[in-house]
């Protein structure tokens, strides 16, 4: 009996031992906003822990949901949340862990305004609408007092591909409009009122820079990168912010007292409460699954998700990402503890 | 009979000379320029070639001939995959939508509503739009290489034109963005709305990313790929065409345009629906400037759709099932539509090649 055993532990340890010093590989797969950060964290823990290897591809949240669902990836990536017939289909085997923030600026085309134009949600609302058609518009005015705003058409354009940068913002949108959220609705990809298309960030920044009297929305990254023209916003508390990452953040430090610890973090966190808060932020989430098979699998990934959520969130800053609220690492921690592989959890193998 | 043999003959020189494998595959489906040995056969039976006699004879040419036969078999075989996979993949959609997903507008994948009509008019809209202006244009380019240009002038146009080709289509759609755009909002635009304004065709505000943007780009992309295959018909023209014609006393253009151009009918009619292939599968460069609104509208200042655009931009993030079962109808849609253009062609050809038949006999 203890022979056999000894056998068999043997013949594991060579059997791992065999291809390259029992080397854990994790594939992943999904949204392309936090990309660069994910390969980032990758490269990073990859040389810190040689024996994990890590792989992402940026296939956009639709086929990060589908092929973790298949269960061809070991994680998934995305910007929108997955919906409850999505997780049902599942069997409800899915946890949603964020990593970072994102937020939407929206960015114009006014050559001869120098000031930040100011928006109040209503009339971003309305622009995207259709109902506000020159900039002109007494609404716009009135919350720009001093900025000369020329009498032009209004040329709205949105993405044209689907986007979790599009969810955020028609998630907003929704939330300050019930007339958006009737007629429109919120969605990676939406029925557009009116407007051009634009095919990515870049797509739809060339567009607003070739059309004068432009308006559309971006990542808050690619604008500071590409340092687009971005206006402020009017959040819940009445207070105009601009777009940083620090109001960013305050954002999700806002929505916290409405989530408590117990949410699946699936939650919107567009138009939170908080003085500093800017108001069209989310998250992103890494997709995990509550129950794995292959223990070594699932403690390499966990381990790796709880360096990201604590040391990679430094990283965040330079590229352009705002980090989680430090009050949020508890109840990531609890929740990354849930996690098992063959019935037990997977999380004291995991932080050490 | 001479032009499809010489037809064929310079064939090669040309897929060797446009570098697309697109161009050659797609070149395979839309050059049936055998419709014209039909004539000739019904005239006289060609004598059986001696090599078919012979089949079986050993084993080698029997390993031979099943090889190619298989090869041959592949790439029906693999047309027929995509089709049955198209169909599968797009049958939810079929299902819950049926036919008036060919003619409704709406497309919400909020509330799980498609329609693609947009996408079909856009698509057909933009491609017949780029084949007007580039077909005078490109067979200008191929009338001047092989008739009237000098020697020494000859090969470094027909070089630059082919150039045209090579350049990747997201290349054209910044160049599209930046350069276009702008140019017809300074330049273009307006002389067209004061003098037609008044007509529905250039009615509406013009924000840049436009049907037209869309069609230019997509003409300036098709020139170089007809101007090739018209080039190669018409110096396929036997000199005896033009020799006669100039005899009787014809001017240069006279015999250029009443001998050689309609003695090559059938191949530039060839030429140009392999520019309308091209144009009605192309993506990247269409989805840049042509606004991506799944709107119809008659004016071409107005943006507009394709099918093609739309699957590029909204595959990736389709997250319901049905959506993307729509996105499927869609593709399958393209791959209909295409189909139907080259059997058109097909049928056009001939036609045009049984008009010349009798004539070209008579030659």
């Amino acid at each position: 009996m203890k022979h056999s055993k000894l056998a068999l532990l043997a013949c594991a340890a060579l059997a791992l031992a065999a291809p390259a010093a029992a080397q854990v590989k994790l594939n992943g797969a999904g949204a392309t906003f936090p990309n660069i950060i994910y390969q980032d964290w990758m490269l990073s823990y990859n040389k810190a822990h040689p024996d994990v290897q890590l792989n992402y591809q940026s296939i956009g949240s639709g086929g990060g949901i589908r092929q973790f669902s298949d269960g061809t990836v070991d994680f998934g990536a995305t910007d929108a949340p997955m919906k409850d017939s999505a997780i049902s289909a599942i069997n409800g085997n899915v946890l949603h862990i964020p990593t970072v923030l994102g937020g939407d600026v929206p960015t114009y085309n006014l050559p001869d305004v120098k000031e930040t134009l100011r928006f109040t949600p209503d009339v971003l609302a309305d622009i995207f609408l259709g109902k506000i058609t020159k900039w002109s518009d007494a609404r716009l005015t009135a919350v720009n007092p001093g900025v000369k705003l020329p009498d032009q058409d209004v040329v709205v354009v949105h993405r044209s591909d689907g986007s979790g940068t599009s969810f955020i913002w028609t998630d907003y949108l929704s939330k300050v409009s019930p007339e958006w959220e009737q007629k429109v609705g919120r969605g990676t990809a939406v029925n557009w009122p009116v407007g051009l298309g634009g095919k990515g960030n870049e797509g739809v920044t060339a567009t607003v820079k070739q059309t004068p009297g432009a308006i559309g929305y971006v990542e808050l990254g690619y604008a500071m990168i590409n340092k687009l023209p971005a206006g402020s916003v009017r959040n819940k508390a009445g207070k105009f912010i601009a777009p940083t990452l620090e109001s960013i953040t305050a954002a999700a430090a806002g929505a916290m007292s409405a989530i408590g610890p117990g949410t699946d973090f699936r939650v919107s966190i567009t138009n939170p409460d908080g003085d500093k808060a800017y108001p069209i932020a989310s998250f992103t989430w890494l997709l995990l699954h509550k129950q794995y098979d292959d223990a070594a699998k699932a403690g390499a990934l966990v381990k790796f998700v709880w360096w990201a959520e604590t040391g990679g969130q430094s990283r965040a800053e330079p590229l352009g990402y705002a980090p989680l609220p430090q009050q949020l690492r508890h109840w990531i921690e609890a929740r990354l503890k849930t996690i098992t592989a063959g019935g037990k959890s997977v999380w004291t193998t995991a932080a050490r | 009979m001479r032009l499809r043999g010489g037809f064929f003959l310079s064939m090669p020189g040309c897929y060797r000379s446009v570098t697309d494998v697109a161009y050659v595959s797609r070149g395979m489906t839309t050059l049936p320029i055998d419709p014209l040995a039909t004539p000739g056969a019904v005239d006289a039976p060609a004598p059986r070639p001696r090599w078919r006699t012979l089949r079986g004879a050993n084993v080698g040419d029997r390993l031979y001939r099943g090889a190619l036969t298989a090869l041959a078999v592949v790439l029906p075989l693999l047309l027929l995959t995509l089709l049955a996979e198209l169909v599968v993949s797009a049958w939810p959609a079929i299902k819950q939508f049926g036919l008036p997903f060919v003619w409704s507008s709406v497309w919400d994948p909020v509330a799980g509503v498609f329609g693609a009509a947009p996408m079909i008019f856009g698509t057909l809209a933009s491609s017949l739009l780029a084949l007007c202006i580039a077909v005078p244009l490109a067979l200008g380019v191929a009338i001047y290489i092989s008739e009237f240009a000098p020697k020494w002038i000859r090969q470094p146009i027909a070089f630059l034109v082919e150039l045209l080709a090579a350049i990747p289509s997201v290349v054209y759609g910044l160049w599209g963005v930046f350069v276009l755009i702008p140019f017809l909002r300074t330049w273009v635009v307006p002389p067209l709305r004061a003098t037609l304004g008044w007509t529905p065709l250039f009615s509406g505000v013009f924000y840049g990313s436009s049907l037209l943007a869309g069609a230019i780009i997509l003409a300036i992309m098709i020139v170089p790929y007809i101007a090739a295959v018209a080039r190669e018909v018409l110096l396929a023209v036997p000199a005896s065409q033009r020799e006669a014609a100039l005899g009787m006393g014809a001017t240069r253009w006279e015999a250029v345009w009443t001998a050689v151009v309609p003695y090559g009918r059938a191949g530039l009619i060839g030429a140009v629906i392999l520019g309308l292939g091209r144009a009605l599968g192309e993506t990247m460069a269409v989805t840049m400037v042509i606004g991506n609104r799944h709107d119809i509208g008659l004016s071409v200042l107005q943006p507009a759709y394709t099918m093609a655009a739309a699957l590029a931009n909204e595959f990736s993030e389709a997250t319901t099932d049905i959506y993307l079962s729509a996105l499927f109808e869609v593709g399958l849609i393209l791959f209909v539509v295409t189909v139907v253009v080259n059997a058109l062609a097909r049928v056009l050809i001939w036609q045009v090649a049984r008009g010349t038949a009798v004539g070209s006999r008579a030659l």
